[in-house]
């Protein structure tokens, strides 16, 4: 076995404890809330009798821990329960609100690395001068506007005001039909089917809301950028470069910016994890049916099994998340995975 | 050929302008090597930076005229310049492993420089590279080109590096410091071939330099700098002989050589007798048997391969070996850094290795074992300042406190001769000499009865060298302290150590009193280092 594959590996090893230890403590969290969800779906005209009945129906009134193994021993079938405000098993929703948050934070990056990157270098390679500053002052403005504010201005200029939007509800207009669930990406199954009128439209709902986003997470993108490369263009090699008459784009872009990427990527790695976390204000803004909003709306109504499914579907990201980080570090710097 | 004129450089700092060159003239013909000797500051290495145009931000030359085969350097566009590096003038540099590209495998690295000046197209560029690195004698040049700079030796780096500069078969070649850090060995085996290549292609040479003896025994011409200024030029043998100024005198004094003693590295105004130390025939330090293992991706490597010596009492020590001889980790076991795989360590008759080295804080050894490190500012507490250093181990060990503590921390200034009035200051307030004194009065602080000094001066320009030597033989006299010096420089070890070991591959293969082991050589590997050493030409009396 190669040392990378042997080092891939070695790291799914190490997420299981990780893995784990997320399934205990999310059952633990969401059994220390406040609020009897036995007492919320009773509704409030029902008696102690029915709230009792509706209690043992959804296994409360077993003790913790033979509640725990129940929860357990549905895991290991793949089963996490079902959803008690969306009558739905909670894999289901999963299945249909994770792509849509994902096709969301991962344009929104996209977009965001898109002008993030290219600022970063070229304020690297002018330090002091208007670039700098316009560059200072645009991840500044980005970062200091809460999404919900920026995601209701934009829509207020370019949906009420010049029309150029289309309303701000959901994935798709409700003249089309989403496309044929391959992905749960609209834009990649909409791709798969052919379908460019289904494939702009999407596109169209998607921009303002990813542009929100990108605007919040240029920033630390930008400014790790900028720091990578000066320190990347003041090493010794770049000297070496320089004296053996190399141009300067193969300096800039050969030898500086890839020994850059490590940092970058890093910053790249965990501005996704919050981004993820965080859209949940963007998508309410936008009516996304993303999981943000989904494990908001379930934790305020105690709806266990929805808490519990979305703290694990986010642990294992995170888990697939590092791996590719890591992946795309021994890619970049054979320095790495060899040790 | 090459051809510099009143050349003045300033930088922009924080504090205001700084004349890093101040008016220096120099001329260089084909085919001649040409010494620039000048310690930190001097302004040696920004002339040349400054002649191939390649500045740090905030440089700046001020006046003056470089041609180089009749192109005016100062006014050709930076396009021509481009054209000019690598093919015409080239560089290499010290730290060879930092001067490449850490992430681009050294072939491609040499490549870029062959396919820029279109001395090779994408279809023969990996030909030509390999033809390059075989060039510097790199063996199984097919296979390096592949390598990662990671994966090769310092030596082997700088090989790499010289291959680069040397690819296009430029006309001058500017050597930066290019063998500071490498082992003796290898440093005569690159000096040796960069000058071969200089000789077969007629090729003229700047070698920048600290090092006086080093200069003296590759360049026609040496040029001696200072503060920006050049204050002496000639032929290396008369420079030894007979300087002319001041400063060319102090250097070629400091500058450890055959014949020396430690008091002559000093300006004659300053040189005192000499104290003599008592050796004593107790032994003070008995190792035993010592092994370190280390656990290696390919099996176990064996650092250290069961030594066994002793120091006496008072008695000064030399370790000397190159990279890899398994020097450092002997020196760390014995100040119990590290934990021995086994073996014994004897200190005044017990064993000390029987006790871990997390634990060895609390061991009423740890008071008398004391260690001087080799990066005296890394070796500091950047944000802590003289004093605080000073004091730590009489705070930790000895429990002192207050009035009590100051007291003692300003005699252990006056004792290194560091000034009172630098005791407040952190770290990057002081020079090299200064922090190498904090280091000093810091491990003597408890009054040790061994001191471990690991390449206590192998950071410092010669003059504070000098000093810093000077001041060990003074302390060594007045405490009564043995010594492990461990050092690479065989000089230096010739002027202070009674004894020498000489350790290759983990094992001692040569040992005995310093006069025996360095002046008449039995051991094959003994003799290969000593004649590796760069030997200047003996001074005159002054």
């Amino acid at each position: 076995m190669s040392p990378r594959s042997k080092m891939i590996l070695g790291r799914v090893a190490q997420a299981i404890p990780v893995v784990m230890g997320v399934v205990v403590i999310s059952f633990l969290l969401t059994r220390a809330l406040p609020g009897d969800p036995a007492a919320y779906f009773a509704g409030p005209a029902a008696d102690e009798a029915s709230i009792a009945e509706i209690r043992e129906a959804l296994g409360l009134d077993k003790s913790l821990f033979q509640q725990f193994f129940f929860y357990v021993g549905d895991l290991v079938r793949g089963d996490l329960g079902t959803s008690l405000t969306t009558g739905q098993t909670v894999t289901s929703d999963l299945a249909a609100r994770l792509p849509a948050s994902l096709e969301l934070t991962l344009v929104a990056l996209l977009l965001s690395c898109a002008i993030a990157i290219p600022l970063g270098v070229l304020a690297a390679t002018r330090p002091g001068t208007w670039v700098d500053h316009l560059c200072r002052v645009l991840v500044t403005a980005g970062v200091s506007m809460p999404t919900f504010f920026t995601g209701i201005a934009l829509i207020y200029v370019f949906y009420y005001i010049a029309g150029l939007a289309p309303s701000p509800l959901g994935r798709l207009d409700f003249i089309y039909l989403s496309p044929q669930h391959v992905t749960g990406f609209y834009l990649i199954d909409a791709a798969l089917a052919g379908d460019l009128e289904t494939w702009i439209a999407a596109l169209k709902q998607l921009i303002l809301p990813a542009t929100t986003l990108a605007l919040f997470t240029l920033a630390p993108i930008a400014r790790m950028t900028r720091a990578a490369m000066l320190s990347a263009l003041s090493a010794d090699f770049i000297r070496t470069a320089r004296a053996a008459g190399l141009g300067s784009r193969k300096i800039l872009y050969g030898y500086a910016f890839r020994n850059a990427l490590l940092p970058v990527v890093t910053t790249l790695g965990m501005v996704f994890s919050f981004t993820l976390g965080a859209n949940v204000l963007v998508e309410k803004v936008f009516a996304w049916p993303g999981i943000g909003s989904y494990a908001v709306e379930a934790l305020v109504v105690s709806d266990y099994a929805a808490v519990q499914g979305f703290v694990l579907a986010m642990a294992l990201l995170f888990v697939v998340l590092n791996l590719i980080i890591d992946i795309a570090y021994a890619l970049i710097d054979p320095r790495i995975g060899l040790k | 050929m090459l051809s510099i004129k009143d050349l003045s450089v300033a930088f922009k700092t924080r504090k205001g302008e700084v004349n890093a060159v101040r008016g220096i003239s120099l001329n260089l013909s084909k085919g001649e090597t040409l010494g620039i000797v000048g310690e930190s500051g001097s302004g040696k290495s920004v002339t040349s930076y400054a002649l191939m145009r390649i500045l740090d931000a905030g440089g700046e030359i001020r006046t003056g005229d470089v041609t180089y085969g009749g192109i005016d350097l100062r006014a050709a566009s930076e396009k021509d310049m481009r054209d000019i590096r690598g093919r015409e003038i080239s560089m290499i540099f010290q730290n060879p492993r930092a001067a490449l590209n850490p992430i681009r495998r050294v072939g491609r690295q040499v490549e870029d420089v062959l396919i820029r000046h279109a001395q090779a197209t994408r279809q023969d560029a990996k030909a030509k590279a390999i033809a390059a690195l075989e060039a510097v004698k790199i063996n199984d040049a097919a296979a390096r080109y592949e390598a990662y700079p990671f994966e090769l030796s310092g030596g082997m780096c700088q090989r790499i590096v010289i291959a680069i500069a040397l690819a296009c078969k430029p006309q001058l070649l500017i050597a930066d410091e290019p063998t500071t850090g490498l082992d003796i060995t290898t440093q005569k085996a690159v000096m040796d071939l960069v000058g071969d290549l200089a000789k077969e292609r007629g090729m003229g040479m700047i070698l920048i330099t600290h090092d006086l003896g080093l200069a003296s025994q590759y360049c026609d011409r040496i040029v001696v700098m200072k503060d920006g200024l050049i204050v002496e030029e000639g032929e290396p043998g008369r420079m030894f002989t007979e300087p002319n100024h001041a400063y060319t005198r102090k250097l070629v004094d400091a500058t450890p050589r055959l014949g020396a003693s430690i008091r002559s590295l000093l300006p004659p105004e300053a040189r005192r007798p000499e104290p003599t130390h008592k050796v004593h025939a107790r032994p003070l330090l008995e190792v035993r048997d010592l092994v370190k293992t280390y656990p290696g991706k390919s099996g176990p490597v064996q650092a250290v391969k069961g030594i066994s010596f002793d120091i006496n009492a008072g008695q000064s020590l030399g370790l000397v070996g190159e990279s890899g001889s398994g020097k450092s980790t002997t020196s760390e076991m014995i100040v119990r850094l590290q934990d021995p795989t086994s073996g014994n360590i004897l200190f005044d008759g017990h064993d000390i290795a029987s006790t871990p080295s997390a634990h060895f804080m609390r061991h009423a050894a740890r008071r008398d074992i004391q260690m001087v490190f080799q990066d005296a500012t890394d070796s500091l507490n950047p944000r802590g300042t003289a004093a605080s250093a000073i004091a730590e181990p009489l705070a930790r060990i000895e429990g002192m406190r207050g009035t009590k503590l100051a007291a003692r921390v300003s005699d252990l200034a006056d004792l290194v001769g560091l000034p009172q009035s630098l005791l407040s200051r952190f770290p990057h307030q002081l020079s090299g000499g200064q922090k190498a004194r904090v280091g000093i009065a810091r491990a003597i602080a408890l009054e040790p009865k061994l001191l471990i000094l690991d390449e206590p001066t192998a950071a410092l320009d010669v003059s504070i060298q000098a000093l810093v030597l000077n001041l060990l033989v003074d302390l060594r006299a007045y405490m009564g302290m043995s010594y492990l010096f461990v050092s690479h420089d065989l000089n230096v070890v010739r002027l202070l150590c009674d004894k020498v070991l000489v350790m290759k591959q983990g094992e001692i293969v040569d040992h005995g009193p310093t006069a025996t082991v360095m002046d008449k050589p039995s051991n094959p590997y003994t003799r290969t280092l000593i004649e590796a050493a760069p030997q200047p030409p003996e001074p005159v009396a002054a």
